[in-house]
């Protein structure tokens, strides 16, 4: 492991990008950071812009015109960026699977190191998913 | 002065949904905004056609996260309104307890964000600690903290067991003083005063102009509210008041929420009480759907829900058509940011609790010209088309029909 990616697993602040959801990942994923909670106890932080996190947590099915926007986002990340797919949509698209809008889940477009299914997964299940990615990171 | 252009989105901090704001500015003053959406646009309509009407309530559910129980009550009930279908009087209660649960954790949630977009977090956190207890409800009822797949066509999935009622209402009392606290924190704060008492106001001129629905509406004193203009669920069998406040402002907006929650607290208590005697069914075992049209109103936490469908007698509906509230509020943003500073444009952007994933419309346009290439004329030609060929091939008489559109 790379001093890099060291110095992230100590504490990874993450960036939400919402590609078409329903809301209901998002709203728990900020419902991390209140008090029942409180990820920021662990060092994770919510950040404003991809340029300032390590990971990239990515939620909804991918609809065509966020499609490209996906792609620069992740270009735009500072490396190494892990990629966390929350819900159901953002793993296999769903119950929108079909959707003329909708081609194709967030795999086909960039990396994942980690998924997390449910609709919504509950908060419990993302602090599980986190703390699982990390413990691979470190080899345990 | 010369002009400048802020854009805002569509990934920012602010709100969790994908939206563009281009707010045109001259020094403080905000003198023109474009709002650009689209980004959420599941093409749910058209997905719905392929769904059987069971489907429909999961896929409708999932048009929006934090109203994923008004989408729901709007379906059943448009599916119900095609075949005429009598609901159990227990399973309304049902519905409403679940619908007035939404709305508390809806308006607790609008406040948090709220705070937190003027910069005061204190609120958001307080905010989003009390309303856990609701999802914990929910979680109780129905197993899932956010879509409660509660709703079914004819009534309800799941009851509510007599041994979870006194659970329930130990959460829903211990909400009042939670309430009670947070009229103290917004009706009496000199610090949301200042930020929020007399910007983007909407006269009621301007919410007739747009249509605008809910609180929104409300606020600015057009007393509007489908649970009393339409009663629907049990909203007619139970004792409440519509909240009505006359400024228009953000205040009032923020005033008119808080309110509510105490008027869905009585509500809530009421349809427990009422569960307690009422016994029998919940489910009247719907086994086909007529050919039919049939309408569904709902009023979801940020204004009327409207649900059509038509169907042809088989399992799948031909057309499915939805407007959610956000559709009407959110281009009010238009008039109430207009005039204001930048630093008050996040919080009014943000004063119509705007559901972007609810209200995402699609249009194809041709790159090279600019034009829209299916208008909706367009449309309407290739459908009558397309019912002529067939009617041809079929040797069928549908000219003269057709002239009658």
């Amino acid at each position: 492991m790379g001093i890099k990616l060291k110095a992230l697993t100590k504490s990874p602040w993450v960036f939400h990008l919402s590609t078409g959801s329903c809301n209901n990942c998002d709203i728990e994923i900020l419902d991390l950071l209140t008090p029942r909670f409180d990820l920021e106890r662990f060092g994770i932080l919510l950040v404003g812009s991809i340029r300032h996190a390590d990971v990239l947590l990515v939620t909804g099915v991918v609809t065509r015109k966020v499609a490209p926007r996906l792609k620069r986002l992740y270009e735009q990340a500072p490396k190494p960026c892990l990629v966390v797919a929350i819900g159901s949509c953002a793993l296999g698209q769903g119950i929108f699977k079909g959707s003329y809008n909708a081609p194709q889940p967030v795999d086909r477009y960039i990396p994942v190191d980690a998924y997390i299914p449910g609709c919504p997964p509950k908060p419990e299940a993302m602090i599980m998913g986190i703390v699982k990615l990390l413990n691979k990171l470190k080899g345990k | 002065m010369a002009k400048t252009i802020i854009p805002i989105g569509p990934y920012h901090p602010l709100q969790e949904e994908p939206e563009f704001f281009r707010l045109h500015v001259e020094g403080e003053k905000v003198v023109d905004l474009d709002i650009e959406l689209g980004y959420n646009h599941r093409g749910i309509e058209k997905l719905a056609e392929s769904k059987t009407y069971d489907q429909i309530i999961f896929l409708v559910e999932r048009i929006c996260g934090i109203c994923s129980t008004s989408h729901p009550i709007a379906s059943v009930q448009a599916i119900e309104d095609i075949g005429g279908i009598a609901v159990p009087e227990r399973a309304l209660y049902i519905r409403s307890l679940i619908g007035e649960l939404e709305r508390i954790h809806s308006h607790l949630l609008w406040l948090g964000l709220a705070g937190h977009f003027i910069g005061y977090n204190t609120v958001w956190m307080w905010a989003w600690r009390y309303r856990e207890p609701i999802l914990d409800i929910f979680e109780q009822i129905s197993g899932n903290r956010n879509h409660y797949a509660m709703m079914k066509v004819g009534g309800v999935r799941r009851d509510i067991e007599e041994s979870d009622i006194p659970a329930i209402e130990k959460a829903v009392d211990d909400l009042v003083p939670v309430l009670d606290m947070f009229k103290g924190v917004v009706i009496d704060d000199p610090v949301i005063h200042a930020r929020t008492k007399g910007i983007g106001i909407l006269t009621k001129k301007d919410i007739y102009n747009y249509g605008a629905l809910g609180p929104t509406a409300r606020a600015s004193g057009v007393a509007i509210d489908v649970r009393r203009d339409h009663p629907h669920a049990a909203y007619g069998l139970v004792e409440w008041n519509v909240i009505t406040q006359e400024e228009g402002d953000v205040f009032a907006k923020l005033v008119v929420r808080v309110l509510e929650m105490y008027e869905s607290v009585k509500i809530i208590k009421q349809c427990l009480k009422r569960l307690k005697k009422v016994k029998g069914e919940i489910d009247a075992k719907v086994k086909e759907i007529p050919p039919g049209e049939g309408i569904g109103h709902y009023e979801a936490p940020r204004g009327e829900v409207f649900h059509y469908v038509r169907s042809d007698g088989t399992n799948r509906p031909v057309r499915y058509k939805v407007r959610a509230p956000s559709y009407m509020n959110v281009p009010t943003n238009k008039t109430s940011v207009v005039g204001g500073t930048v630093s008050d444009a996040t919080i009014i952007l943000a004063a119509v609790d705007p559901c972007y994933c609810c209200t995402e419309r699609t249009t194809a346009i041709d790159r090279n010209s600019g034009k829209k290439t299916l208008t909706g004329e367009d449309l309407i030609r290739l459908s009558q088309e397309k019912t002529k060929k067939v009617a041809r091939e079929l040797g069928l008489p549908l000219e003269g029909k057709l002239k009658a559109y």
